[in-house]
């Protein structure tokens, strides 16, 4: 798939990051110079620089062959005039929005941008990360197509530290794509061995979410 | 009418000191309030701060009475979507965005939901048209 990303900011890096992992063909259009410099110096030649949501910067990205335009900028009205320039002027089919006032959600989906993603989420999620109790952070949840990114936490005395990926028996439905240890970000492959602290990102349906904390969580002594 | 005008720039000024002048209603949004300093003394009008995106602003602002709103903030990415904004979820009968992208103009105005103004066009072809020697009369 041919993936634009408008937005260079922490999401729009991630997400480009992600994406070339799964080898698409990614395109990154971001404005500021110094950001535009340090991710292509990481990343490789696939930024440009420019107003992402100008005709001319969109022409000159191939807006018109792409297959999914990603707006991940700070700025709604922003991600919302991408989109429909995407969808309306170039024929993109798919186009997905990060929204940053939650009020805005039920307006993106009023003028037809197929998925949207709320930081309400994510803040949600911050608060959760500093509650102990809390094994499971729900990063991000995709309602319309019913996918959940959720973070958890292996603690020590997990069963799984030690054990392989591919050991783990993880359902069809999940994939786990990140794993952050000590704050570092490591794309897992079956060898990848667990440790103490890590903090585990699952991409899984939302009916399994549940699983993932099972997966990590501390056998407990009344089974 | 009552009139609701996003962005109290030059042109937002010039165009809210003349519809008031007129007797209309006018509101005036900007998220800066020395841009208010531009509607001079007289202005019989309101002027609400804040931005125009919002839809507690334009509530404000008296959207929802408001025949006409027009969208000239110096964005063009914010004119497009407070018009939609206005359109759609507060059906205003008359809604004007301006647009100095040729092109996002074209798109909008195709799109039909709002009226379109694009400076950058009329503004070349006015230009044009005074420098060539067999100009047409459009």
């Amino acid at each position: 798939m041919y993936i634009i990303i408008v937005g260079g900011g922490k999401v729009g890096y991630y997400l480009c990051k992600s994406l070339l992992n799964e080898e698409h063909e990614v395109l990154l259009i971001e404005k500021d110079k110094r950001k535009c410099d340090i991710i292509s110096a990481e990343l490789g030649g696939i930024v440009l620089r420019g107003d992402g949501s100008d005709s001319i910067v969109m022409e000159e990205a191939g807006m018109n062959r792409c297959d999914l335009a990603i707006a991940v900028t700070g700025d709604d009205e922003d991600n919302l005039m991408i989109c429909q320039m995407a969808k309306k002027k170039f024929g993109v089919e798919r186009t997905i929005a990060r929204i940053n006032n939650p009020k805005n959600e039920h307006i993106f989906k009023l003028m037809g941008i197929d998925h949207t993603v709320s930081v309400t989420d994510l803040i949600l999620a911050q608060i959760e990360r500093g509650i102990p109790a809390h094994s499971l952070v729900h990063l991000l949840t995709l309602r319309d197509v019913g996918v959940s990114f959720v973070e958890t936490k292996v603690p020590a005395d997990s069963p799984a530290v030690g054990k392989r990926l591919r050991d783990l028996p993880i359902p069809d439905d999940m994939v786990i794509p990140l794993i952050i240890r000590g704050g570092k970000g490591i794309v897992p492959y079956g060898e990848t061995v667990f440790m103490a602290g890590d903090e585990v990102v699952a991409v899984t349906t939302m009916a399994e979410v549940d699983i993932l904390g099972k997966l990590f969580a501390k056998t407990t002594t009344a089974e | 009418m009552k009139i609701v005008i996003l962005g109290c720039g030059r042109m937002g000024a010039h165009l809210a000191r003349r519809l008031d002048s007129e007797g209309h209603s006018v509101t005036v949004i900007d998220r800066t309030s020395e841009s208010f300093a531009r509607l001079g003394n007289d202005f019989q009008g309101k002027m609400v701060l804040g931005t125009g995106i919002d839809e507690d602003v334009m509530r404000r602002a008296g959207i929802e009475q408001a025949d006409a709103f027009i969208a000239v903030s110096n964005g063009d990415n914010t004119n497009a979507m407070a018009a939609e904004i206005a359109k759609l979820v507060f059906k205003v009968p008359r809604v004007v965005a301006r647009l100095y992208d040729p092109v996002r103009e074209d798109t909008y105005h195709q799109l039909g939901l709002m009226e379109t103004v694009c400076p950058t066009v009329m503004g070349s072809d006015k230009i044009y048209d005074l420098i060539m020697p067999n100009r047409k009369i459009k």
